[in-house]
Order: C-alpha cells, then structure tokens, then sequence
C-alpha cells in the first residue's frame, strides 16, 4: 500500500498533515504528532501583530509612568534579553526542524505587506521545509473592491517570495468572487501550493454584556464540503499543490478530498478533540478502505473525482444547485 | 561606553550607579532594602547579580531584600561576623534604623562599607531630598565618614572607602549628596578590575576571614559588660580610630599611583595665599570650587577646604591643608541642629583651630575668624553667587554668625543676600533647559543625549531632572550642560542657552524662557506651523523672544509621533531637533548617533521598536523649521492666575507661589512653624490634565453611582437635590428625576469636575449601562475637555453650591447610597487611574467628618500629603479628616496612640460631665454618657448634644467646665484609620501592625495592597506574588504572597476583610462599614490595580475583576461579631476559581515580563503559583463551609 504523496515538491509519507493549531506550540505534541503518523507539521501561526506589536507593547507597559516621579523613576527592574513571540516562534522551527524527522511547514499570518514579511528569511534559516503564507484578512471599508482585497494577498505573497528560497504556500479565504481566478493568478506570481480554506473564527453576542465576543468552534466533516468543491475544480488547473483543511475528521474525509484532487488534508480540530494519535487511528481506517477497495495508492485516487475527471461536472456547479434543492423537497 | 584606556572606559553614569558598581564589586552578601533616593543602589545589584555580574573574586554576589534598614544592617553584620564581604545602602530613615547596628559593628571593629544617598531626616516635614542630616546623625557610631562630592568620586571613594576599611577595620560610611550626586547623569571614567585589584590586599580580606565566627575556632564576640571593665574595654580601639587618616590617606596616594586622580583628606583648591576660605563637603564643594576658581581669577585671595574625610577628623590633616595666610574661615553644614551651639562640621572646626592655637602649634600667625552657616538643605539650590555671599560676609567687619544663605529668613534674619545676576559660567559650555510631560519621554532623551556627547565626543556632559511631586501630569524640566572641561556647576542651569518647550500648554503656565540668555534659541513643540505660531504664543513669551533677540524653531511633535507609531512618545523626535538646531555635533554625524543609541536602548526590546524610532528620526528634519520673529510684541494672550480669587489668603500667598514653580521666592515667615497646613487646598489647584472628560447622557443611565465610587480623584459626583434648585441652573446643566422610592420627587445629577479629571475612564469602564441603539454608546463617555472645559466648569461650580444630602437618610452600606455622601479627599495627585485611591475616598465618604488618619509613609503620604496642596477636605461644617503622617515602620503604633487617646479623653469627658451633671443638667449629662453611636442618625444626636454642652459650659464658672470644654469634643465618635501600603503592613511595619492588632483596640487598619513597594518604584515587599517581577526580584520572586488577611484572623477578635472594588464593590462598602462599626481592631486589604504592574490603568478595574475570578485574590469578610450570634464568622465573598491564573497573569507585564526574559522559571513559577491558589481557596473554603477553629468568644 503506497501512501505518500507530494506536497509542494516535498515528499511525504502519507495525506495526513498536521495543521497549524496550539498542538504545535511544543515539542512534546509535536513529537506525538510525529509518533502517531503525520507526514508533516504545519507550525502555528507566527502572526503579523506579535512582531509589529508585542514588543512595542512591553516597551508601552514598562515605560508607563516612567520618568515623571522623582522616587520611582522606572517601574520595573532591567531583565536582560527578551524572547518575544518571533524569536521564541524561529528557537521552535529551528528545534522542530532538527528533531523532528518529518518536514515542518513554518506558517505566517499577517494582512499587510511590510517589515513583518522579513521574518520569512528568518524562518528559511530557521530550516523550515516550507512555509504556509496566512492572509486573514477580513474588509470592512466599502470602498475596498475585491481587486484591492485580492492585490493585498498578492502584495504580500510577492514580497515574501522574494525573501525565500523554499516552496511557499497560501492559505486562502473561501470568500472570492472567482476562486479559480485568485488561485491562478497567486500561482502565477509563485505560489508552489494553495491552502483551502481559511476557517475564520466567527464572533458570537455576549446577550448580558451587549457585546461581541470572539467565538472559537471546532470543526465538524461537514465543513470540508466547501473545498470539497474547490479542489475539485481546482484539480488539474493550476500547477500548483492543494491542500485540504477545514473538517478533516476521518478516514473517509481524507479519501474524499484526496479524491477531488488534494495532494495532502490536513487535520486541526479532530486532533485537539481526540488527541495526536488520533492520527494513527486514521491511517488505519485509511489502509483498511484502500485495501477493502483494492487501492493501490493514494497518487492512483488523487483527482479522480474532480471537476474534469467525473462524468457529469455540473455536480460541482450551479445545476447542482437546483438538484440538490428538489431532493430537499422530495425528502420533505 | 567609550575610549578604554588602561582597561578604564568613559560611562555616562549617575551617581548612584557608580557606587554601586564598586559595591557589587567587592561584596558576597548585600542586604537591601528600598528608600529614596538610594533605592537605585540596590536595584543595580539586584539586577546585576540576577543577570549572573560576579564580583571580583568570580563569584555572584547575594542580594536579600530585608523587611526594614534595620533589618538590613542586621543581616549586614551577621553576614561580617559569620565572614563575608557584605554591605548595603540606604538614606534618611533607613540610615537611623541602621544606627544601633552601627555602634555594634564598630565596636565589634568590622569592615563594611555603607553607601549613602545623603538624604534630609524627615522633621516637621518628609523630605525625600537631599542633605547631611543622616550622615550628621550617626556621628556618634564611631564610623569612619568619607564624602564624595561628584559622581566620579563616588565610584573613586568608595574604592578607597573599602581599601580603608579593611586595613583600619574600621567601617565606613562613603557618602555622596541624594537628589544631586545620586542622580546626576555625569560622564566618568569608570574603575577596572585592574584598578579595583591593586587597591584591595587580599591579605587583608584573609585576615577578615580569621576574624570570623566558626565552631572550628569558636569565640564569644557581643558580650554583656559592667562597670568595672566596659570604660576600659571601650578605649582600647583607640589606636584603630587613630591610625584611619594614615590608612586614608596611603589608599588615596596608591589610588593616585593606579589611576592618576588625586584625592587628600582635607583638598584645598584656590589662592594660595588666601585669606578666607570656605570649608564644606558634599556636592556643593564642586560649586564652591567653580566660584573659586573663578574668584581667584579675577585677583581675589580666596580658596576652598573640601573635607573628604569627616570621620575621624584630623586635625593635624586639616591644619595642614590651610594656606598660612588665612584670616577668615567660613564653614559651610549642609544640615540643622536645633538648639546647639553651632553645626557640627562648624564645631569641628573650631574646635580643631582651637586646640591647636592652644597647644602652640599653628601655622597662623593670628586665630582666624570662624563663621558658621546653613546652606542646601533638602536639595535647596547651592549657586555660585551663593559662595560669592559667603565669601563677602567673610570681608565685613561683622559677619553674621550662624548664618543661613540660599533663603531669605524675614523672622531671624540669618540669611545672606545675594546677587541673582551673578554667573561664572562659561560661554563655551552648552547650558540646556528642556520642559516636558513625564509622559512624553522627555527625560529618557535627555538621558540619552547625554550618553550620546559623552560617550562619542570629547566633550564633558551633566544631567540632572527635577520632577514634580504629583504622580501624574506632571512636567519635568530636564537641566543638560556640555563643554571641553569637566563640568563642576552642580546647580540648575539658569543661564540656559538653549530652551526647549516639549508641551505647548507650559506656556501659559510657566515662564520658561525665564533663563534663556540673549541670543539663545528656543525649540517648540507647536501644534501651530511656522507661519501660525506667533499669534498663539502668550505675551511674555513674545516680549522674551523679541527682546532676547532669540531664536525661534517649531516642530509639530505629535503629529511626526502620530505618523511614526510613536504614540503619544515625542522623546526620539524633539532629541533629533536638540542636534539638529543646537550644533553641538555635526547634523549628520548627530543623527548617525542617535540611531546608534537607538539600537543600544531599543534592540533588545525588538526590532519593531527600533524601527519606529528610526522612521521617527528621519520624520524630524523634514518637520522642523525656523520661525521669523516679527519686531513687536502683539499676543493679548496673558498667563492666567494660578488661583481662583475665591481661594483663602493661605492658598493665595503661600500655595499658589508653590503651585507656579516659586515656592523658592517664599520667605521663612511664610512658613508655619511646626508643619501645619491646612486642608481643602487641592481644589484650588486646577491642573487640566484631562485630555477628555466623561460626558453624562441622561437617557441612559441606570442611576447606579459606580463611575462615582471608582473615580480615583473624586471628579465625578452624584448628588440628589429638590427639583426647586434647578431654577437658577446653568443652561448646559444636566439633570434627571431619581429613579428610586427613596428619594422620590428628586432631582438626579452626575457631574464631572472638568479641570480635576484627569481622564483616567475608569468610570467609563465601569459603567454598567449601554445604549439600546449603539452598544458603544454608555452612559458615560470621553469627550474632549477643552470644549467642554468652561461649561462644565460653571456647571460643576453649581453642582457643588446644591446642598449636600442628608447623612442620616442614606443609605451608607450600599454603592449607591455611598455616593451620596460628599468625598473628603479629593483631587489627589495620585497616578492617573490609581487603584488606591477609590478606597481611601470612600472611607472618607462614609467616615470623614470624624475620621483621624494614621498614614504610613508611602504612595498615600505622598498624594495626601505633599506640598503644594492635600486632596485631604472638610465638609460645610468645616469638619473632615484629621490626617498625619509619622514615619513608614511606625505606623500602626502611631495610630494606636491617636486611639488611646481619643479613648481617655473620651472618659476623662464623660467624667467631668458626671461631675458637671447638676450644672449641666442630669437629663443632658445622663443622655451624653449614654449615648449609643453605632450609625448617621445617633452620631448627629451626639453632635447635637455636645454643642448644648459647650454652650452651657461657657456660663459655669467651675474650673472643670473650662477642662471640659477642651476636651467635650471627644464626646462624639471618632474613627481611627490607620492607613499605609503593602511595604509597611507586610514588611516594615508589621511588628508594629501585629502588635496593634492584638491589643484589642478600636482600630480601622487599611492596607492599599498593591503587592509591591509602589512610592520607590516598585520594589517587592512580602505581598509580591510568586512568579511576579518586580524591584530586587528581577528574576521573579520565588515565593508566595504572605497571607496577611489569615494571620490576623487568627487572632479571633479581630475583623478582617478583603476586598477588591473592581470585582465587588458592594463587598467592598460592606466590608468599610462592618469594619468601622466593629468595636474593636479591624483590617481591611484592598486589592489595588498600580502603574507597577505594568497594566493598561484604564483597565484596572476590569484586571481586580479576573484576578478575583481566577482565585488570584479571593475575597472574604471575618466578623467576630458574629461569633456571639452562633453564626459561622467567615464568609467567603468571591466564587471558586474560574479559568486559568495566565487568564490573570497573562495581562499584567510584571508576569508576562518574566515569560519573555526567562520562559523556564515563568513556567516554573506559574504552576507553583496556581498550587498556591488551590491551596489558599482549599483553606478559605474550609473555613466558610466549616467554620475556622478559632470561632471562640471574642476576648478583647
């Protein structure tokens, strides 16, 4: 039974990528996500407002009210050096990066182009494998058209490019006007991979304190319907890797997406519910239904049912709609 | 640093730095213990040794922080006698808390050395400056006394002080003036290793070490003596104390050898053939030296005796350092002693001449004539025409003796006059006067410049920084000189040629172009562009800028600060304008440096940082430009009067001078004679700091008072009044109906005090109620004050005007109804947003009218009680708080003694009424001796009572009437507070506090419990958490909090409570009122957010409510009252913990400081940390479902 599989022209031993999430905040769990069978590591987010703006912040706190009373002139006592979140982020890729035997994807989140995006040279020294570009970014001006939304995630994938020498891969929003447009165009300008999809965290109403909080759900399978579609479409279009996530909980979630064209899925929330080695159990499942169905490899099942490789491509288009509307009806 | 030359590099240092480098150098164990202005000591050993700094012989000195100077010098001496090498430094009171451990280690001859910030000793005042009435105080010690007089020979002297001591055995004190030498940024020449090696002889350190106490060689050392040997055994050290000048002064000659400068025991500089001669020690020598130097210059036969070592005095040395032709000698004491015969320095000296003409063996053909006089004390200004005085009264047939110069004394006419036009400075030296916000950074830049010139030219450089004793708001005018020689001018620069401006609304309130010289140059922050300023510039900054022919340069600071991410920051960008305009360094090479610096201070803070201060140095030069001064003076714009007409004459003549920066112009008749001020002043002093101000919307609020209870300055009030009032109301005033049955048919007003606000938005974050329509919308909101400043204003005049309601009708034990009640404190000059502060105002609220206040030296004296003004208030009946401050270890017994005698003048009262009852009348007398006073209502009868009483007191002609007259005021209640922070109740005072809390007496003790030592800067005190930064645990302190709360308890008959307003503030009244009604001792630690922790202060409210929530600080209310009733004294106020302590930790920076310095130890820490909060709320628990085990009768 062959497993592995291609990512951003890393070879990996199987699907089975562990996304970025708190698991890879230490070298314990991510030993464990070795030890139980991913092929890779998405490291958690090194995110754009830790550089700009944790150490500003500390330099804010400790300087508050200094100099203005003659008795307490500082507030604090001078502890040395600081390790803030951008090189406590690059110490962890570099130790992952050594120990782990498996390839570690370093992974940035950030919404605009500037001095952030220089981290990215770092994290290549660091010695990531590759690196997963974030732009999350949600508009809320009016006069931001979609061109400008989409400039913005070019902007940033350009000058990242031209700090790195190692396959970079952006992780998209699924809210384009044209998915297949954005990916060609992030392809063509270098994107060695796309990431589908962005799961944002979606606000919730505190009722009592009449104020939106942050809301973090997990996943469930479902929600891997949306690059279901997409990496179905996408298949076989752009000459780039594709990857999976959102909703990866079983083996069957990884045969379907690998099926509709991922080259790796990539799980998240079914690991922190059930644990690392939650892995190993998927793998199994994956094995036995490869072998049930007399598999050979998972390269012989990559796209075989995307958009251009089924019989009736209007399953992943609009007509699709309409059916799906009147099967409602008919189970109503 | 800069140019190593014999292993030796230049440093831009102050002097606190330098001794305490030579300290760390040459200790194993040091003791310390936080006090102004020597704190810094301390801290620079604290941190070093956490950093892993060794000491000369490899290895990291011990830092322990002890509980008091007294503890300090105790574990000083044990660690001598045990064998180390062991000092500590301290000031003021810490330094007579040491006294008792001096005479032992003298006597016990052991070599320390003690380094002193010189420091006033508090007398009818607390001073925090500086003076040698410490130093004077420990004459009799028998320690040997070494005076440094510049921050370079504070590191040079202490070096020697310690090759001294250890050849002499005879301790040291090496002392150096505080607030000058302590803090004045000089450039030295810092001492190697090297050099520090060859001056100390090892042999000597071994033979130390053979002194020591071991069970391998046991000895007795501390014996108890009789009168047949211990006068004898006390004159046996005498060859010791003689040999000290030889040894001194062989250390001196040897340092010479080592490092080129020369030091003498007595250093006399000036004519050699001088005929007066001043002699002094201190910083002020260096000013006498410039004067001399420049006196001499001009022909006059004058000169200086710097008296560097002070104890023992040689008066051979000294005799031998006078010029032979000397007639006149003018002793210089930089301290006071009441009732003596003269300053001691001046005693010494005539003394010494005395003995020596008397014994034949003078030089001098005649006795010269000595003059005695004061000069500087608590940091008084010291200037070179000063010295001229001196030296002038010296030439006059009939000097003043004891005389007094740098004051004008109207009332014994001791001062010296003085020319205040007279300067010796040179035109070559660059004198700068800089005025900012301590918020802006100001001083930080300075500080920086100065390392920049005197680290990268050849040039000399001195800073020294006044601050303003307000906490927040405040200016600080930072004083910068720079030339080609070293810098001896140790006063103010009053001849400044170079004035920067950094705040424009200065300019209104001070005349900072006061000391700008003709033809100097004048730097503005300007929201005004070049073309525009002119016009907005007041009249006498116009009339000083035409008639000094100055020059004028703008920049729109805040605008380049907002464009660069540098916030409010205007530091890096007005520091780029000093070099640009002031030449002292070429433009480009000035810019080169200041990037460089900016790597240095910022690059371990993150390159995000250095970054935004870059784009901010390249924004400057583009923004800044020359204005073109017109010819004549047009601006109508005048600078407002510091007081309202309204205030009273004491305010008008006295306090306003201080307020406006004049306090100096003040004569000694200003002056009360015993420390008594009146209180009610800070209402008079407008400050205006308030950005915005919150704004009232009628529609909706809930009416819930709880932006009043927090306001930490009392600058938003509610009251409720009779609707008829409104009829003369100001057209903008707001008012709505009440909403409650209680007050029904009356009018509801929430007013802010505009120009007291200081726009903290506390009570923006607390208010409860948000609109309906738009979230964002509360009932209380920021808006800009300067709009809103003279409506609100007449408003708030009219607020004030409406009567108070009536006490006996509220309802005290609720937020709301202690809202009603007028704040006697108010206005204070405490941190924007302090989080002590709201609970002392409520204390004054419910208690005020009959409250003396016991005040621990600390954050709470210094908002209440430093001059100019005290937030400290009276009623309309002129009633308030009665408030003291003794001293900060003393605390608790000082407020124990103002009960005791409340309690027997009370009975003493209630005595002659009994004796009095025929003439008073029986009913009356009965009535009064009866008198239940347990809430409002009952105290008023009392009130009532007592003024019949004195009123009919008045016509008996009996002398126990006139006796009871003075004392019938103890018949109505009073309520004791002793009042103090975390560093006295935890620390210093907490034998006192102990004791107080066992003897059973009706005392109401707060703790303001900030968990560290707030007032010096945020030192750790046992309150300190574990796993929290702070001051002297710069690697987090290791151990938990001290449970105060629990050991009181455990005395049974005492009420405890802890509480934290921001989580529950009806616990929180609650808890005040029980604690007051309790007859007998009560405790109250209120949890209080402080600028220490490192917080957003806005949001400090909101930090007490997770540090509850999370079980970081839970709350309880111990009653013994309710022991009596059978009921289960203890009730737990605060829920089990929620979440994670990181929820808590994780947003204050003296934990997140240490995740990002150490993440190990944070780690470490914080999971022992949550032990302790598993454990502390297991016990809690316990007590609250079980009861405690000391639920037994109360016995007071």
């Amino acid at each position: 039974m062959e497993l592995s599989t291609t990512y951003l022209g890393l070879k990996l031993k199987n699907p089975i990528v562990a996304s970025a999430s708190p698991l890879s905040r230490s070298m314990d769990s991510m030993h464990q996500l070795e030890d139980a069978g991913a092929s890779a590591i998405v490291m958690h987010s090194l995110f754009e407002e830790q550089i700009i703006h944790e150490a500003a912040s500390m330099d804010h706190y400790k300087s508050y009210g200094t100099e203005s009373f003659a008795e307490a002139l500082t507030y604090f006592p001078d502890t040395g050096d600081y390790h803030f979140a951008p090189e406590e982020y690059l110490e962890l890729v570099a130790k992952a990066a050594n120990k782990l035997e498996i390839p570690v994807i370093a992974s940035m989140n950030g919404i605009t182009p500037g001095g952030w995006t220089s981290y990215a040279k770092k994290i290549v020294e660091a010695g990531a494998s590759a690196l997963e570009l974030n732009v999350y970014y949600i508009p809320t001006d009016g006069t931001m058209s979609g061109v400008d939304v989409e400039n913005r995630y070019s902007d940033v994938l350009k000058e990242v490019l031209g700090a790195v020498n190692i396959p970079v891969a952006v992780k998209l929003s699924p809210f384009f006007s044209s998915i297949p447009n954005i990916a060609k165009r992030l392809v063509s300008e270098g994107a060695d991979g796309l990431v589908l999809f962005n799961r944002f965290y979606q606000p919730d109403i505190d009722l009592e304190e009449l104020d939106v909080k942050p809301g973090v759900e997990l996943s469930t399978s479902y929600a891997n319907r949306v690059p279901m579609r997409w990496i179905g479409i996408l298949f076989g279009k752009i000459k780039a890797s594709l990857a999976a996530t959102s909703g990866i909980h079983t083996a069957e979630d990884v045969l379907k997406l690998t099926m509709v064209g991922a080259d790796v899925t990539m799980m998240c929330s079914a690991l922190l519910m059930h644990g690392p080695e939650y892995i190993g159990k998927v793998l199994k499942d994956l094995e036995r239904w490869m072998q049930e169905h007399e598999y050979e490899s998972i390269e012989q099942m990559k796209g075989s049912l995307s958009h251009k490789s089924i019989a009736n491509p209007s399953a992943y288009e609009r007509a699709n709609y309409m059916k799906a509307l009147n099967r409602y009806k008919l189970l109503a | 640093m800069s140019d190593a030359k014999d292993g030796r590099i230049k440093v831009t240092i102050d002097g606190n730095e330098a001794a305490a480098y030579v300290a760390h150098k040459l200790n194993e164990v040091i003791a310390i213990y936080p006090i102004t202005p020597s704190s810094n000591m301390g801290e620079w050993a604290d941190e070093w040794s956490a950093m892993g700094r060794k000491n000369l012989w490899g290895t990291i000195p011990q830092i322990v922080e002890m509980q008091s100077e007294g503890g300090a010098a105790g574990a000083v001496h044990g660690a001598l006698q045990a064998g180390a090498l062991s000092c500590t430094f301290t000031a003021s009171q810490g330094l007579l808390l040491m006294i008792p451990n001096m005479f032992k280690i003298a006597g016990e001859l052991t070599a320390t050395v003690f380094h002193i910030a010189a420091r006033t000793v508090a007398t009818h005042a607390l001073s925090i400056f500086g003076d040698h009435s410490d130093v004077m105080a420990t004459r009799a010690t028998g320690w040997a006394m070494l005076a440094a007089n510049s921050v370079q020979e504070t590191m040079d002297l202490a070096l020697i002080a310690y090759a001294s001591t250890f050849e002499s055995r005879v301790p040291f004190i090496h002392f150096f003036d505080g607030f000058r030498t302590s803090h004045e940024v000089m450039k030295i020449e810092q001492l190697s290793d090297a050099d520090i090696k060859a001056m100390i002889n090892d042999d000597l350190i071994q033979k130390l070490r053979e002194r020591a106490l071991t069970p391998e060689h046991p000895v007795l050392r501390g014996s108890a003596q009789n009168p047949d040997v211990f006068f004898q055994a006390r004159e046996a050290a005498n060859l010791y104390y003689d040999a000290v000048p030889g040894i001194v002064q062989k250390a001196m000659d040897k340092f010479k050898q080592i490092v080129g400068r020369e030091y003498k025991l007595f250093d006399y500089v000036g004519a050699p053939d001088a005929e007066r001669v001043i002699v002094m020690m201190g910083s002020g020598a260096e000013t006498a030296h410039e004067t001399v130097e420049y006196l001499t210059e001009k022909g006059e036969k004058v000169g200086l005796l710097k008296v560097r070592l002070y104890r023992p005095f040689s008066i051979e040395h000294f005799i031998k350092a006078l010029p032979a032709t000397i007639k006149n000698i003018a002793v210089l004491d930089r301290t006071k002693e009441s009732g003596s015969t003269g300053e001691p320095m001046y005693l010494d000296i005539v003394t010494a001449l005395s003995e020596t003409f008397s014994a034949g063996k003078a030089p001098f053909k005649a006795m010269p004539r000595v003059i005695g006089g004061r000069y500087g004390l608590s940091s008084k200004e010291f200037t070179p025409t000063m010295v001229k005085a001196v030296f002038d009264e010296m030439k006059k047939p009939q000097p003043k003796n004891h005389f007094t110069v740098g004051i004008n004394d109207d009332v014994s006419h001791t001062s010296l006059t003085y020319d205040p036009n007279f300067s010796v400075e040179r035109d070559d030296v660059v004198r700068a006067i800089f005025y900012g916000l301590g918020a802006d950074g100001t001083v930080g830049a300075n500080k920086n410049s100065i390392k920049i010139i005197g680290e990268d030219t050849e040039n000399f450089a001195q800073g020294y920084f006044v601050y303003d004793s307000k906490k927040s708001g405040t200016m600080t005018v930072s004083h910068l000189r720079f030339g080609p020689r070293p810098i001896h001018s140790i006063y103010l620069v009053d001849h400044a040629s170079f004035v920067a401006c950094h705040q424009w609304f200065f300019l209104e309130k001070f005349d900072v172009l006061q000391s700008a010289i003709p033809g100097s140059t004048f730097l503005l922050n300007s929201l005004y562009g070049k073309d525009e300023v002119w016009d907005h510039l007041p009249r006498h900054v116009q009339k000083q800028l035409i008639d000094k022919k100055m020059k004028l340069y703008v920049i729109d600071a805040y605008e380049v600060a907002k464009k660069t991410g540098m916030g409010s920051r205007v530091n890096t960008i007005m520091q780029t304008c000093f070099f640009a305009i002031s030449g002292v360094l070429p433009k480009d090479e000035a810019i080169k440096a200041i990037k460089y610096s900016i790597q240095k201070t910022y690059g371990r803070k993150g390159e995000a940082v250095v970054q935004k201060n870059y784009e901010a140095v390249d924004q400057t030069l583009a923004n800044l430009f020359e204005v073109k001064i017109p010819s004549s003076v047009t601006s109508k714009i005048e600078m407002p009067p510091v007081v309202s007409d309204k205030a009273p004459d004491f305010v008008k003549k006295v306090t306003a001078m201080i307020i406006a920066g004049n306090g100096e112009l003040l004569p000694v008749s200003a002056m009360p004679v015993d420390g008594t001020f009146p209180t009610g002043t800070a209402q008079w002093e407008k400050r205006n700091i308030a950005l915005e101000i919150p704004v009232w919307e009628i529609d909706i609020c809930i009416q819930c008072n709880k932006c009043a209870l927090v306001c930490p300055h009392a600058a938003i009030r509610t009251k409720v009044y009779d609707p008829a009032k409104l009829a003369l109301a100001p057209a903008t005033y707001k008012s709505m109906d009440y909403k409650g049955p209680e007050y029904k048919g009356m009018k509801y007003t929430i007013q802010v005090a505009p120009e007291d606000c200081t726009g903290c938005t506390l009570c923006v974050e607390v208010c409860p109620a948000k609109s309906k329509k738009e979230a964002k919308v509360k009932a209380i909101n920021m808006k800009p004050q300067p709009p809103l400043r003279e409506q609100e204003k007449v408003n708030y005049e009219f607020f004030l005007a409406l009567p108070e309601v009536d006490r006996r009708n509220v309802k005290a034990d609720s937020v709301k109804g202690s809202q009603f009640f007028l704040p006697l404190f108010e206005y204070s000059g405490a941190c924007s947003g302090c989080g002590e502060t709201p609970y002392i105002k409520l204390a004054s609220q419910l208690f005020g009218d009959r409250m003396l206040i016991a005040n621990a030296t600390g954050c709470t004296s210094i908002y209440g009680g430093n001059l100019p003004t005290t937030p400290w208030t009276k009623n309309s009946d002129q009633r308030g708080p009665a408030w003291s401050n003794s001293l900060f270890e003393d605390n608790a017994e000082f407020g124990l003694g103002m009960r005791l005698t409340v309690d027997k003048l009370n009975e003493m009262a209630k005595e002659y009424v009994t004796l009095l009852s025929t003439d008073i009348g029986v009913d009356l007398a009965t009535e009064i001796i009866e008198a239940v006073q347990r809430d409002e209502a009952t105290i008023y009868e009392q009130r009532g009572r007592v003024k019949i009483l004195i009123d009919k007191l008045a016509a008996i002609k009996k002398p126990e009437a006139k006796r009871l007259l003075s004392i019938a005021d103890n018949l109505v209640k009073r309520s004791v507070w002793i009042m103090g922070g975390d560093g006295w109740a935890y620390d210093i005072g907490y034998g006192g506090l102990d004791h107080v809390l066992a003897s059973g007496k009706n005392v109401n003790v707060l703790v303001l419990d900030t968990e560290v030592y707030s007032n010096t800067g945020g030192q750790m005190s046992k309150s300190t958490n574990r796993g929290a930064v702070a001051k002297f645990a710069a690697a987090g302190k290791p151990t938990a909090k001290k449970d105060l709360s629990l050991m009181a308890m455990m005395y049974n008959n005492v009420y405890v409570a802890r509480v934290a307003m921001g989580a529950n503030d009806a616990q929180t009244v609650r808890a005040f009122i029980e604690a007051e009604a309790y007859d007998g001792p009560s405790i109250i630690i209120a949890y209080s957010h402080c600028i220490a922790h490192g917080i957003d202060m806005a949001r400090g409210m909101t930090n007490q409510k997770i540090a509850v929530e999370t079980g970081y600080f839970p709350l309880f209310r111990y009653n013994p009252e309710l022991i009596k009733e059978g009921k289960n004294p203890f009730k737990l106020d605060s829920k089990a913990p929620k979440g994670a302590l990181s929820d808590f930790t994780s947003i204050e920076t003296r934990f997140n400081v240490l995740t990002k310095s150490n993440p190990d130890r944070a780690k470490e820490l914080l999971k022992l940390a949550e032990g302790d909060v598993k454990v502390r709320w297991a016990i809690y628990e316990q007590f609250a479902h079980e009861g405690s085990d000391v639920q037994k009768p109360a016995s007071n």
